[in-house]
Protein backbone atom coordinates (compact mmCIF):
# COMPACT_ATOMS: atom_id res chain seq x y z
CA UNK A 1 0.00 0.00 0.00
CA UNK A 2 1.67 2.99 -1.14
CA UNK A 3 -1.29 5.73 -1.20
CA UNK A 4 -1.08 8.52 0.80
CA UNK A 5 -2.80 8.35 4.90
CA UNK A 6 -6.50 9.64 4.37
CA UNK A 7 -7.18 8.85 8.00
CA UNK A 8 -4.23 8.48 10.28
CA UNK A 9 -4.46 8.09 13.70
CA UNK A 10 -1.41 7.96 16.08
CA UNK A 11 -1.64 6.66 19.94
CA UNK A 12 -5.16 8.05 20.42
CA UNK A 13 -6.85 7.54 23.56
CA UNK A 14 -10.19 8.89 24.88
CA UNK A 15 -13.01 8.56 27.45
CA UNK A 16 -16.85 8.19 28.14
CA UNK A 17 -17.37 9.97 31.27
CA UNK A 18 -14.04 8.24 33.26
CA UNK A 19 -13.90 5.05 31.60
CA UNK A 20 -11.02 5.02 29.51
CA UNK A 21 -12.19 3.36 25.87
CA UNK A 22 -9.60 4.12 23.35
CA UNK A 23 -6.23 3.22 25.50
CA UNK A 24 -3.83 4.03 22.58
CA UNK A 25 -5.06 3.15 19.19
CA UNK A 26 -3.02 3.51 15.59
CA UNK A 27 -4.86 3.24 12.82
CA UNK A 28 -3.76 4.53 9.20
CA UNK A 29 -6.46 3.95 6.28
CA UNK A 30 -4.46 4.77 2.81
CA UNK A 31 -6.64 6.00 -0.47
CA UNK A 32 -8.78 3.25 -2.09
CA UNK A 33 -8.42 0.77 0.83
CA UNK A 34 -11.20 -0.87 1.92
CA UNK A 35 -10.68 -1.12 5.98
CA UNK A 36 -13.09 -3.36 8.09
CA UNK A 37 -12.54 -1.90 12.14
CA UNK A 38 -13.97 -5.06 14.20
CA UNK A 39 -14.13 -6.30 17.46
CA UNK A 40 -16.50 -7.31 20.15
CA UNK A 41 -19.10 -4.97 21.93
CA UNK A 42 -17.27 -2.30 24.24
CA UNK A 43 -14.29 -2.75 22.46
CA UNK A 44 -14.17 1.08 21.39
CA UNK A 45 -14.77 -0.07 17.49
CA UNK A 46 -17.54 2.84 17.50
CA UNK A 47 -15.88 5.67 19.63
CA UNK A 48 -12.57 5.14 17.24
CA UNK A 49 -14.80 6.35 14.16
CA UNK A 50 -16.84 8.92 16.34
CA UNK A 51 -13.70 10.01 17.40
CA UNK A 52 -12.67 10.34 13.85
CA UNK A 53 -15.68 12.50 12.54
CA UNK A 54 -15.25 14.69 15.32
CA UNK A 55 -18.25 13.30 17.75
CA UNK A 56 -16.00 11.93 20.68
CA UNK A 57 -13.30 14.21 21.85
CA UNK A 58 -9.65 12.73 22.35
CA UNK A 59 -8.00 13.19 25.41
CA UNK A 60 -4.71 12.34 24.22
CA UNK A 61 -2.39 11.04 20.45
CA UNK A 62 -3.25 12.98 17.07
CA UNK A 63 -5.74 12.72 14.24
CA UNK A 64 -5.23 13.69 10.78
CA UNK A 65 -7.87 13.69 8.14
CA UNK A 66 -6.49 14.25 4.25
CA UNK A 67 -3.36 14.87 5.74
CA UNK A 68 -4.75 17.86 7.81
CA UNK A 69 -4.88 18.10 11.75
CA UNK A 70 -8.66 17.79 12.33
CA UNK A 71 -8.70 20.61 14.44
CA UNK A 72 -7.88 22.49 11.70
CA UNK A 73 -9.60 20.10 8.62
CA UNK A 74 -12.80 22.14 7.23
CA UNK A 75 -13.22 20.26 4.17
CA UNK A 76 -16.15 18.20 5.16
CA UNK A 77 -17.31 17.76 1.80
CA UNK A 78 -14.70 14.88 1.57
CA UNK A 79 -16.42 12.76 3.52
CA UNK A 80 -19.53 10.88 4.00
CA UNK A 81 -20.80 9.71 7.27
CA UNK A 82 -23.29 6.61 8.00
CA UNK A 83 -24.07 7.30 12.01
CA UNK A 84 -25.29 3.69 13.82
CA UNK A 85 -28.39 3.20 14.80
CA UNK A 86 -30.14 6.82 14.18
CA UNK A 87 -33.65 6.79 13.25
CA UNK A 88 -34.06 9.19 9.91
CA UNK A 89 -37.76 9.90 11.43
CA UNK A 90 -37.69 13.25 13.49
CA UNK A 91 -40.84 14.81 15.10
CA UNK A 92 -42.07 16.27 11.60
CA UNK A 93 -42.71 14.18 8.67
CA UNK A 94 -40.20 14.24 5.74
CA UNK A 95 -39.44 12.89 2.78
CA UNK A 96 -36.64 10.60 1.51
CA UNK A 97 -35.44 13.21 -0.76
CA UNK A 98 -35.51 15.62 2.29
CA UNK A 99 -33.44 13.53 3.96
CA UNK A 100 -30.75 12.65 0.98
CA UNK A 101 -30.79 16.35 0.42
CA UNK A 102 -29.23 16.91 4.08
CA UNK A 103 -26.19 15.50 2.49
CA UNK A 104 -25.54 17.46 -0.08
CA UNK A 105 -25.21 20.75 1.77
CA UNK A 106 -21.68 20.71 2.20
CA UNK A 107 -21.46 20.58 -1.46
CA UNK A 108 -23.76 23.95 -1.44
CA UNK A 109 -23.36 27.58 -1.47
CA UNK A 110 -25.67 28.90 1.62
CA UNK A 111 -27.75 25.86 1.17
CA UNK A 112 -29.15 26.45 -1.84
CA UNK A 113 -29.70 23.04 -3.99
CA UNK A 114 -28.78 23.69 -7.92
CA UNK A 115 -29.71 21.10 -10.67
CA UNK A 116 -26.52 19.50 -10.17
CA UNK A 117 -27.27 19.09 -6.32
CA UNK A 118 -30.82 17.62 -7.43
CA UNK A 119 -29.34 15.31 -9.80
CA UNK A 120 -26.49 13.92 -7.19
CA UNK A 121 -28.99 13.24 -4.64
CA UNK A 122 -31.27 11.30 -7.65
CA UNK A 123 -27.98 8.93 -8.24
CA UNK A 124 -27.29 8.99 -4.73
CA UNK A 125 -30.75 7.13 -4.22
CA UNK A 126 -30.14 5.38 -7.44
CA UNK A 127 -27.02 3.83 -6.29
CA UNK A 128 -29.23 1.67 -2.92
CA UNK A 129 -31.96 1.13 -5.36
CA UNK A 130 -34.57 3.58 -3.70
CA UNK A 131 -34.85 6.34 -6.43
CA UNK A 132 -38.33 5.45 -6.36
CA UNK A 133 -39.23 6.36 -3.23
CA UNK A 134 -37.95 9.83 -2.92
CA UNK A 135 -41.16 11.55 -2.72
CA UNK A 136 -42.26 9.01 0.44
CA UNK A 137 -42.63 9.98 3.87
CA UNK A 138 -39.08 8.22 5.44
CA UNK A 139 -41.57 6.45 8.26
CA UNK A 140 -43.34 4.50 6.08
CA UNK A 141 -39.79 2.53 5.25
CA UNK A 142 -38.85 -0.61 6.69
CA UNK A 143 -35.42 -0.96 8.77
CA UNK A 144 -33.54 -1.91 6.10
CA UNK A 145 -34.76 0.81 3.60
CA UNK A 146 -33.79 3.38 5.78
CA UNK A 147 -30.61 2.14 6.57
CA UNK A 148 -30.31 2.80 3.12
CA UNK A 149 -31.50 6.10 2.90
CA UNK A 150 -28.86 7.19 5.32
CA UNK A 151 -26.45 5.40 2.83
CA UNK A 152 -27.59 7.57 0.34
CA UNK A 153 -27.56 10.31 2.39
CA UNK A 154 -24.19 10.22 3.13
CA UNK A 155 -23.11 9.31 -0.94
CA UNK A 156 -25.16 12.28 -1.67
CA UNK A 157 -21.89 14.84 -1.21
CA UNK A 158 -19.90 12.67 -3.43
CA UNK A 159 -17.02 11.55 -0.76
CA UNK A 160 -13.75 10.48 -1.12
CA UNK A 161 -14.02 9.12 1.90
CA UNK A 162 -16.53 6.91 3.36
CA UNK A 163 -17.03 6.23 7.43
CA UNK A 164 -19.62 3.78 8.45
CA UNK A 165 -20.66 2.97 11.57
CA UNK A 166 -22.53 -0.71 11.28
CA UNK A 167 -24.32 -0.22 8.34
CA UNK A 168 -25.32 -4.04 8.19
CA UNK A 169 -26.87 -3.53 11.75
CA UNK A 170 -30.64 -4.87 12.01
CA UNK A 171 -30.42 -4.98 7.89
CA UNK A 172 -32.56 -7.39 6.38
CA UNK A 173 -30.77 -10.01 3.30
CA UNK A 174 -31.98 -8.15 0.20
CA UNK A 175 -30.96 -4.51 1.71
CA UNK A 176 -27.66 -6.28 2.42
CA UNK A 177 -27.11 -6.95 -0.83
CA UNK A 178 -27.66 -3.76 -2.10
CA UNK A 179 -25.36 -2.53 0.27
CA UNK A 180 -22.71 -4.48 -0.76
CA UNK A 181 -23.49 -3.73 -4.69
CA UNK A 182 -23.42 0.30 -3.98
CA UNK A 183 -20.45 -0.44 -1.88
CA UNK A 184 -18.56 -1.66 -4.83
CA UNK A 185 -19.42 0.72 -6.57
CA UNK A 186 -17.85 3.23 -4.46
CA UNK A 187 -14.72 1.21 -4.03
CA UNK A 188 -14.33 0.84 -8.29
CA UNK A 189 -14.42 4.90 -8.70
CA UNK A 190 -11.87 5.20 -5.74
CA UNK A 191 -13.44 5.75 -2.73
CA UNK A 192 -11.62 4.73 0.43
CA UNK A 193 -14.09 3.15 2.88
CA UNK A 194 -13.49 2.93 6.67
CA UNK A 195 -16.14 -0.18 7.97
CA UNK A 196 -17.35 -0.39 11.51
CA UNK A 197 -18.32 -4.03 11.37
CA UNK A 198 -19.56 -6.59 13.75
CA UNK A 199 -19.19 -9.31 11.29
CA UNK A 200 -17.89 -9.34 7.63
CA UNK A 201 -20.78 -11.00 6.23
CA UNK A 202 -21.22 -9.92 3.06
CA UNK A 203 -18.97 -7.44 2.80
CA UNK A 204 -16.33 -10.08 2.85
CA UNK A 205 -14.82 -10.03 -0.26
CA UNK A 206 -14.64 -6.04 -0.72
CA UNK A 207 -12.54 -5.82 2.46
CA UNK A 208 -8.59 -5.34 2.11
CA UNK A 209 -7.41 -4.91 5.46
CA UNK A 210 -9.14 -5.72 8.38
CA UNK A 211 -8.29 -4.11 12.22
CA UNK A 212 -9.89 -5.51 15.35
CA UNK A 213 -10.17 -3.84 18.47
CA UNK A 214 -9.98 -5.41 21.74
CA UNK A 215 -10.28 -3.23 25.23
CA UNK A 216 -9.64 0.23 23.75
CA UNK A 217 -6.36 -1.49 21.70
CA UNK A 218 -5.37 -2.86 18.02
CA UNK A 219 -5.39 -6.38 18.62
CA UNK A 220 -4.95 -7.25 15.00
CA UNK A 221 -4.26 -5.04 11.67
CA UNK A 222 -3.37 -7.26 8.17
CA UNK A 223 -5.74 -8.86 6.18
CA UNK A 224 -9.28 -9.77 7.36
CA UNK A 225 -9.19 -13.02 10.11
CA UNK A 226 -9.90 -16.46 8.96
CA UNK A 227 -13.31 -17.87 9.99
CA UNK A 228 -13.44 -20.13 12.52
CA UNK A 229 -15.48 -22.44 13.89
CA UNK A 230 -19.36 -23.55 12.10
CA UNK A 231 -18.40 -20.53 9.82
CA UNK A 232 -14.81 -22.55 8.52
CA UNK A 233 -16.54 -25.29 7.59
CA UNK A 234 -16.05 -26.52 3.72
CA UNK A 235 -19.31 -26.04 2.27
CA UNK A 236 -20.41 -23.13 4.48
CA UNK A 237 -20.93 -20.71 1.80
CA UNK A 238 -23.13 -18.22 3.78
CA UNK A 239 -26.53 -19.07 2.26
CA UNK A 240 -28.81 -19.15 4.28
CA UNK A 241 -32.42 -21.11 3.51
CA UNK A 242 -35.01 -18.62 3.00
CA UNK A 243 -37.08 -20.12 0.81
CA UNK A 244 -37.45 -18.63 -2.76
CA UNK A 245 -40.24 -17.27 -4.27
CA UNK A 246 -41.38 -20.29 -6.54
CA UNK A 247 -40.54 -22.77 -3.54
CA UNK A 248 -42.80 -25.25 -3.21
CA UNK A 249 -46.14 -24.55 -0.34
CA UNK A 250 -44.77 -26.27 2.52
CA UNK A 251 -46.72 -29.57 2.92
CA UNK A 252 -46.72 -31.13 6.25
CA UNK A 253 -49.58 -33.34 5.80
CA UNK A 254 -51.72 -32.73 8.54
CA UNK A 255 -54.37 -31.11 7.24
CA UNK A 256 -55.16 -32.83 4.07
CA UNK B 1 -65.37 46.20 6.15
CA UNK B 2 -66.09 48.15 9.12
CA UNK B 3 -63.35 46.43 10.83
CA UNK B 4 -60.82 47.98 9.23
CA UNK B 5 -62.29 51.93 10.04
CA UNK B 6 -60.52 51.89 13.34
CA UNK B 7 -56.77 52.13 13.57
CA UNK B 8 -56.48 49.52 16.55
CA UNK B 9 -57.93 47.30 14.64
CA UNK B 10 -55.35 47.48 11.40
CA UNK B 11 -52.70 47.31 14.08
CA UNK B 12 -54.33 44.04 16.09
CA UNK B 13 -54.96 42.37 12.55
CA UNK B 14 -51.36 43.18 11.56
CA UNK B 15 -50.25 42.08 14.47
CA UNK B 16 -52.34 38.94 13.73
CA UNK B 17 -51.26 38.30 10.72
CA UNK B 18 -46.86 38.25 11.21
CA UNK B 19 -48.09 36.12 14.47
CA UNK B 20 -49.52 33.38 12.20
CA UNK B 21 -46.50 33.30 10.61
CA UNK B 22 -43.92 33.50 12.23
CA UNK B 23 -44.62 31.20 15.48
CA UNK B 24 -45.88 28.07 12.90
CA UNK B 25 -42.23 28.85 10.63
CA UNK B 26 -40.06 28.25 14.29
CA UNK B 27 -42.72 25.93 15.81
CA UNK B 28 -41.91 23.61 13.24
CA UNK B 29 -38.54 23.15 13.36
CA UNK B 30 -39.09 22.88 17.32
CA UNK B 31 -41.33 19.73 16.86
CA UNK B 32 -38.89 18.46 14.76
CA UNK B 33 -36.40 18.37 17.00
CA UNK B 34 -38.51 17.50 19.73
CA UNK B 35 -38.52 20.37 21.84
CA UNK B 36 -42.72 21.04 21.34
CA UNK B 37 -42.59 22.99 24.50
CA UNK B 38 -39.45 24.94 24.46
CA UNK B 39 -42.04 28.37 23.49
CA UNK B 40 -43.56 27.34 27.08
CA UNK B 41 -40.86 27.82 28.51
CA UNK B 42 -39.49 30.92 26.97
CA UNK B 43 -43.09 32.46 27.90
CA UNK B 44 -42.40 32.02 31.38
CA UNK B 45 -39.17 33.61 31.25
CA UNK B 46 -40.37 36.38 29.31
CA UNK B 47 -42.60 37.48 32.28
CA UNK B 48 -39.56 38.46 34.30
CA UNK B 49 -38.68 41.35 31.33
CA UNK B 50 -42.07 42.38 30.54
CA UNK B 51 -42.10 43.19 35.41
CA UNK B 52 -38.42 44.79 33.92
CA UNK B 53 -39.80 46.43 31.31
CA UNK B 54 -42.78 48.24 33.65
CA UNK B 55 -40.52 48.89 36.35
CA UNK B 56 -37.58 50.80 34.29
CA UNK B 57 -40.48 52.10 32.22
CA UNK B 58 -39.27 51.16 29.33
CA UNK B 59 -40.85 49.30 26.44
CA UNK B 60 -41.97 45.99 28.16
CA UNK B 61 -41.89 44.56 24.26
CA UNK B 62 -38.24 45.55 23.53
CA UNK B 63 -37.28 44.09 27.66
CA UNK B 64 -38.94 40.91 27.19
CA UNK B 65 -37.17 40.31 23.75
CA UNK B 66 -34.11 41.03 25.93
CA UNK B 67 -34.78 38.92 28.79
CA UNK B 68 -36.00 35.77 26.23
CA UNK B 69 -33.02 36.01 24.27
CA UNK B 70 -30.61 35.26 27.54
CA UNK B 71 -33.43 32.71 28.89
CA UNK B 72 -33.36 30.96 25.64
CA UNK B 73 -29.62 30.64 25.10
CA UNK B 74 -29.16 29.65 28.73
CA UNK B 75 -32.00 26.64 27.88
CA UNK B 76 -29.90 26.18 25.31
CA UNK B 77 -26.91 25.64 26.68
CA UNK B 78 -28.51 23.63 28.97
CA UNK B 79 -29.40 21.24 26.70
CA UNK B 80 -26.30 20.61 24.77
CA UNK B 81 -23.53 20.78 28.05
CA UNK B 82 -25.83 19.54 30.79
CA UNK B 83 -27.01 16.13 29.96
CA UNK B 84 -27.99 15.47 33.63
CA UNK B 85 -30.71 16.76 35.62
CA UNK B 86 -30.99 19.54 32.72
CA UNK B 87 -34.82 19.33 33.46
CA UNK B 88 -34.31 20.40 37.05
CA UNK B 89 -32.33 23.45 35.72
CA UNK B 90 -35.35 23.91 32.84
CA UNK B 91 -37.67 24.05 36.12
CA UNK B 92 -35.57 26.54 38.25
CA UNK B 93 -35.82 28.79 35.25
CA UNK B 94 -39.38 28.40 34.11
CA UNK B 95 -40.82 29.51 37.11
CA UNK B 96 -37.62 31.64 38.41
CA UNK B 97 -38.95 33.64 35.12
CA UNK B 98 -42.33 33.46 36.25
CA UNK B 99 -42.54 34.66 39.67
CA UNK B 100 -39.98 37.03 38.95
CA UNK B 101 -42.12 39.01 36.64
CA UNK B 102 -45.05 38.95 39.35
CA UNK B 103 -42.54 40.22 41.82
CA UNK B 104 -40.99 43.01 39.21
CA UNK B 105 -44.69 43.94 38.34
CA UNK B 106 -46.01 44.59 41.83
CA UNK B 107 -43.06 46.75 42.88
CA UNK B 108 -43.39 49.00 39.98
CA UNK B 109 -45.97 52.35 39.92
CA UNK B 110 -47.27 51.23 36.43
CA UNK B 111 -47.92 47.68 37.04
CA UNK B 112 -51.04 46.02 38.04
CA UNK B 113 -52.90 42.69 37.65
CA UNK B 114 -54.86 44.24 35.12
CA UNK B 115 -51.18 44.51 32.88
CA UNK B 116 -50.16 41.37 33.54
CA UNK B 117 -53.58 39.76 32.43
CA UNK B 118 -52.86 41.26 28.82
CA UNK B 119 -49.25 39.93 28.66
CA UNK B 120 -50.50 36.57 30.21
CA UNK B 121 -53.49 35.95 27.61
CA UNK B 122 -52.79 38.62 25.48
CA UNK B 123 -54.93 41.61 24.62
CA UNK B 124 -54.08 42.43 20.67
CA UNK B 125 -56.49 45.71 21.01
CA UNK B 126 -54.46 47.78 22.96
CA UNK B 127 -51.45 46.94 20.77
CA UNK B 128 -49.92 50.34 20.61
CA UNK B 129 -47.79 52.08 17.18
CA UNK B 130 -44.71 51.14 18.98
CA UNK B 131 -45.94 47.63 19.73
CA UNK B 132 -46.33 47.28 16.04
CA UNK B 133 -43.15 48.66 14.78
CA UNK B 134 -41.08 46.36 17.83
CA UNK B 135 -43.43 43.53 16.56
CA UNK B 136 -43.08 43.98 12.32
CA UNK B 137 -39.09 44.27 12.82
CA UNK B 138 -38.59 41.54 15.43
CA UNK B 139 -40.88 39.33 12.61
CA UNK B 140 -39.29 40.41 9.64
CA UNK B 141 -35.98 38.47 11.63
CA UNK B 142 -37.47 35.36 12.31
CA UNK B 143 -38.72 35.08 8.49
CA UNK B 144 -35.81 35.82 7.20
CA UNK B 145 -34.10 33.25 10.00
CA UNK B 146 -36.60 30.28 9.45
CA UNK B 147 -36.70 30.71 5.74
CA UNK B 148 -33.34 31.69 4.41
CA UNK B 149 -31.77 28.96 6.66
CA UNK B 150 -34.16 26.32 6.00
CA UNK B 151 -32.38 23.26 4.85
CA UNK B 152 -29.48 23.80 7.38
CA UNK B 153 -31.84 24.01 10.21
CA UNK B 154 -33.93 21.15 9.03
CA UNK B 155 -30.43 19.11 8.82
CA UNK B 156 -29.38 20.17 12.41
CA UNK B 157 -33.48 19.43 14.05
CA UNK B 158 -33.09 15.88 11.96
CA UNK B 159 -29.80 14.37 12.95
CA UNK B 160 -27.29 16.50 14.85
CA UNK B 161 -24.85 14.09 14.80
CA UNK B 162 -24.70 13.95 10.85
CA UNK B 163 -25.12 17.78 10.67
CA UNK B 164 -21.82 18.52 12.77
CA UNK B 165 -19.61 16.17 10.15
CA UNK B 166 -21.33 17.79 7.00
CA UNK B 167 -19.38 20.97 8.78
CA UNK B 168 -22.20 23.03 9.40
CA UNK B 169 -22.08 25.63 12.35
CA UNK B 170 -23.94 23.05 14.61
CA UNK B 171 -23.57 25.13 17.84
CA UNK B 172 -24.32 28.62 16.36
CA UNK B 173 -27.00 27.18 14.16
CA UNK B 174 -28.77 25.78 17.72
CA UNK B 175 -28.20 29.30 19.45
CA UNK B 176 -29.83 31.09 16.62
CA UNK B 177 -33.13 28.62 16.88
CA UNK B 178 -33.04 29.73 20.42
CA UNK B 179 -32.87 33.08 19.83
CA UNK B 180 -35.57 32.96 16.98
CA UNK B 181 -38.17 30.97 20.07
CA UNK B 182 -37.54 33.60 21.89
CA UNK B 183 -38.20 36.56 19.57
CA UNK B 184 -41.28 34.60 18.15
CA UNK B 185 -42.13 34.65 22.20
CA UNK B 186 -42.11 38.31 22.46
CA UNK B 187 -43.81 39.01 18.68
CA UNK B 188 -46.97 36.47 19.69
CA UNK B 189 -46.85 37.83 23.40
CA UNK B 190 -49.54 41.00 22.81
CA UNK B 191 -51.54 38.82 20.66
CA UNK B 192 -52.29 35.32 22.20
CA UNK B 193 -50.14 36.22 25.64
CA UNK B 194 -47.73 33.69 27.43
CA UNK B 195 -49.18 31.46 28.53
CA UNK B 196 -50.51 30.87 24.87
CA UNK B 197 -47.89 31.30 22.87
CA UNK B 198 -46.95 27.75 22.61
CA UNK B 199 -50.17 26.74 21.10
CA UNK B 200 -49.45 28.99 17.87
CA UNK B 201 -45.82 26.90 17.54
CA UNK B 202 -47.21 23.76 18.12
CA UNK B 203 -51.16 23.12 17.26
CA UNK B 204 -50.83 24.86 13.92
CA UNK B 205 -47.44 22.13 12.82
CA UNK B 206 -49.63 19.24 14.22
CA UNK B 207 -52.45 20.08 12.42
CA UNK B 208 -50.56 19.97 9.25
CA UNK B 209 -48.64 17.09 10.26
CA UNK B 210 -51.78 15.54 10.30
CA UNK B 211 -51.72 15.75 6.14
CA UNK B 212 -48.84 16.61 5.01
CA UNK B 213 -45.59 13.91 4.10
CA UNK B 214 -43.25 15.92 3.63
CA UNK B 215 -41.02 18.56 5.70
CA UNK B 216 -41.94 21.45 3.21
CA UNK B 217 -45.70 20.69 3.04
CA UNK B 218 -45.73 20.75 6.64
CA UNK B 219 -43.62 24.02 7.35
CA UNK B 220 -45.90 25.67 4.59
CA UNK B 221 -49.20 24.17 5.51
CA UNK B 222 -48.46 25.11 9.20
CA UNK B 223 -48.09 28.66 8.01
CA UNK B 224 -50.94 28.83 5.89
CA UNK B 225 -53.09 27.04 9.15
CA UNK B 226 -51.09 29.65 11.62
CA UNK B 227 -52.84 32.53 9.08
CA UNK B 228 -55.80 31.52 9.22
CA UNK B 229 -56.61 31.25 12.98
CA UNK B 230 -54.70 34.42 14.08
CA UNK B 231 -56.85 36.23 11.41
CA UNK B 232 -60.14 34.80 11.76
CA UNK B 233 -59.73 34.51 15.63
CA UNK B 234 -58.52 38.49 16.10
CA UNK B 235 -61.81 39.59 13.52
CA UNK B 236 -64.03 36.97 15.94
CA UNK B 237 -63.18 38.77 18.88
CA UNK B 238 -64.16 42.03 17.62
CA UNK B 239 -67.83 41.34 16.28
CA UNK B 240 -68.38 38.90 19.44
CA UNK B 241 -65.97 40.49 22.50
CA UNK B 242 -64.35 37.31 23.59
CA UNK B 243 -60.67 37.69 24.13
CA UNK B 244 -58.60 36.50 20.89
CA UNK B 245 -55.98 34.40 22.45
CA UNK B 246 -58.63 31.95 23.34
CA UNK B 247 -60.26 32.09 20.37
CA UNK B 248 -57.56 31.82 18.30
CA UNK B 249 -56.18 28.72 20.10
CA UNK B 250 -59.70 27.23 20.16
CA UNK B 251 -59.46 27.89 16.31
CA UNK B 252 -56.39 26.22 15.90
CA UNK B 253 -57.58 23.04 18.28
CA UNK B 254 -60.86 22.97 15.82
CA UNK B 255 -58.57 23.02 12.97
CA UNK B 256 -56.22 20.39 14.50
CA UNK B 257 -59.37 17.92 14.87
CA UNK B 258 -60.79 18.69 11.23
CA UNK B 259 -57.74 17.86 9.57
CA UNK B 260 -57.08 14.73 11.93
CA UNK B 261 -60.81 13.56 10.80
CA UNK B 262 -60.36 14.26 7.79
CA UNK B 263 -56.81 12.71 7.35
CA UNK B 264 -58.00 9.56 8.14
CA UNK B 265 -59.75 8.18 4.62
CA UNK B 266 -56.61 9.74 2.94
CA UNK B 267 -54.02 7.72 5.03
CA UNK B 268 -56.57 4.20 4.16
CA UNK B 269 -56.21 5.32 0.35
CA UNK B 270 -52.09 5.91 0.92
CA UNK B 271 -52.34 2.48 2.78
CA UNK B 272 -53.82 1.06 0.04
CA UNK B 273 -51.65 2.46 -2.77
CA UNK B 274 -48.61 1.02 -0.79
CA UNK B 275 -49.89 -2.09 -0.62
CA UNK B 276 -50.00 -2.12 -4.65
CA UNK B 277 -46.96 -0.95 -4.75
CA UNK B 278 -45.27 -3.68 -2.61
CA UNK B 279 -45.06 -6.19 -5.39
CA UNK B 280 -43.41 -8.77 -3.53
CA UNK B 281 -46.77 -10.01 -1.87
CA UNK B 282 -47.49 -12.72 0.17
CA UNK B 283 -47.82 -15.43 -2.66
CA UNK B 284 -48.07 -18.44 -0.46
CA UNK B 285 -51.50 -19.74 0.38
CA UNK B 286 -52.36 -20.57 3.59
CA UNK B 287 -54.92 -23.64 3.66
CA UNK B 288 -58.51 -22.77 5.54
CA UNK B 289 -58.79 -24.09 9.02
CA UNK B 290 -60.93 -27.06 9.16
CA UNK B 291 -64.18 -25.80 10.96
CA UNK B 292 -67.02 -28.05 11.88
CA UNK B 293 -69.08 -27.10 8.85
CA UNK B 294 -66.68 -29.12 6.38
CA UNK B 295 -67.35 -32.09 5.94
CA UNK B 296 -65.89 -33.63 9.04
CA UNK B 297 -68.42 -36.97 10.59
CA UNK B 298 -67.61 -37.38 13.97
Amino acid sequence: MDGQPVISLRGATATLGSRPVLRGIDLTVRRGEVVALLGANGSGKSTAVRAIVGQVPLTGGELELFGTPRRRFRDWARLGYVPQRTTAAGGVPATVGEVVSAGRLARTKLGIMRKADREAVVRALELVGMADRIKDSVDALSGGQHQRVLIARALAVEPELLIMDEPMAGVDLASQEVLATALRAQVERGATVLLVLHELGPLEPLIDRAVVLRDGCVVHDGPPPEAVGQHALPGHDHVHPHAGPAAEPIRTGLLS
Amino acid sequence: MDILDFAFMQRALLAALVVGITAPAIGTFLVQRRQALMGDGIGHVALTGVGLGFLLNTSPVWMATAVCVVGAVVMELIRSYGKARGDIALAMLFYGGMAGGVMLMSLSSSGSNANLTTYLFGSITTVSQQDIVAICVLAAFVILATLGLRRQLFAICQDEEFARVTGLPVRLLNLLIAVTAAVTVTVAMRVVGLLLVSALMVIPVAASQQIARSFAMTFALAIAIGVLVTVSGTTLSYYVDVPSGASIVLLAIGVFVTLTVLATPLARKRARQAAAAAEDGCTLTVPDARRPADDVRV
